[in-house]
């Protein structure tokens, strides 16, 4: 079993048990889980929505957190070069976080290896096949876990994780503190605007943090 | 949520993660990146996660508190070593979320 898979599944729940609470009916919220398969902005959308932010905003939002898709596909493009488009396709769907975590873990240091594009397909596909499931999982529970429990608090506590163990060298902790602090400053824009305001500014101080240390 | 919001939102979140997965392995491939955009792209997860998860933590019903009194601020200290250590999310939430109930309970 991949280690990630106990990760997935409880964020794969908890977005099926938020889409619930947020008034999503369990067809939309299976629809939106297939279709958009990113938890993440999912999240921040019905978050953002509750909020009464306008569509626009939220895509908008959507679109910074995904950015971090189109790292991943940058990365990942030269180890499918040689695979058909249809297949490009299906790779490109199951790019998730924890799919390009672990085989970047696995193959960046041996590019070359044979097998790797089956080894991504794999994990991947039973990453998505947990998230899909815990998610249907969750908006069955539905609004029938207790309050008390915070278990809304696991999401953060996932990206958490996640966000330090994305954490390789200085410069990169560099962004991740200034991001941090910003975030916190910035928290008064409207619409969420601070998290754009936040990863810029983290971004450029890891770019200096790079030149200074180098 | 009505139902032409709900399907709007859907397919805009859609589109938006499809074509930033895809973009270059499907439709930018031959694309080429400067060395710069690269540089900084490598900062993108680190920077986004910090700022989508430490406003959550260090807020507390629309309030900075940054004490001991905060439990979700508790519950990172508690975690971050963990996640540091371990570099496993599941750990991470089981001490994240004892600590956050623990300090529910005698620190508030």
């Amino acid at each position: 079993m991949l280690p990630v898979l106990p990760g997935v599944a409880t964020f794969g729940l908890i977005s099926g048990v938020a889409m619930i609470g947020s008034g999503m009916t369990p067809f939309a919220a299976m629809a939106m889980s297939v279709a958009t398969y990113a938890g993440t902005a999912q999240l921040a959308a019905l978050q953002l929505l509750a909020a009464g932010a306008p569509l626009v905003v939220i895509f908008f939002a959507a679109l910074v957190l995904n950015l971090r898709f189109a790292l991943y596909s940058l990365s990942m493009a030269p180890h499918f070069r040689s695979s058909t488009t249809p297949r490009k396709w299906l790779y490109s769907y199951l790019l998730s976080d924890n799919g390009y975590a672990h085989f970047i873990t696995r193959y960046a240091t041996h590019p070359d290896e044979s097998g790797k594009v089956g080894y991504y397909f794999g994990a991947c596909t039973a990453i998505w096949t947990v998230w899909q499931t815990s998610t249907a999982i969750g908006v069955a529970m539905g609004a029938g876990i207790p309050a008390a429990w915070r278990l809304e608090f696991t999401v953060t506590l996932t990206f958490f994780a996640l966000g330090i163990s994305v954490i390789r060298d200085k410069a990169m902790a560099v962004a991740a503190a200034t991001a941090a602090v910003t975030a916190v400053v910035a928290s008064g824009l409207p619409y969420r605007l601070g998290l754009i305001v936040a990863a810029a500014a983290g971004i450029a101080a890891g770019l200096l943090a790079e030149r200074w240390t180098r | 949520m009505d139902p032409l919001t709900t399907w709007l939102l859907i397919a805009g979140l859609a589109v938006s993660s499809f074509a930033t997965r895809g973009a270059f392995i499907l439709f930018l491939a031959r694309l080429p990146i400067p060395a710069a955009v690269q540089r900084g792209l490598r900062f993108v997860p680190a920077a986004v996660f910090a700022a989508l998860v430490i406003p959550d933590i260090a807020f507390a019903g629309g309030v900075l508190k940054l004490g001991i009194d905060n439990p979700k601020l508790v519950a990172a200290l508690v975690a971050g070593p963990v996640a540091w250590r371990t570099r496993n999310t599941l750990a991470t939430i089981v001490a994240g979320m004892v600590a956050l109930h623990l300090a529910q309970r005698f620190l508030v």
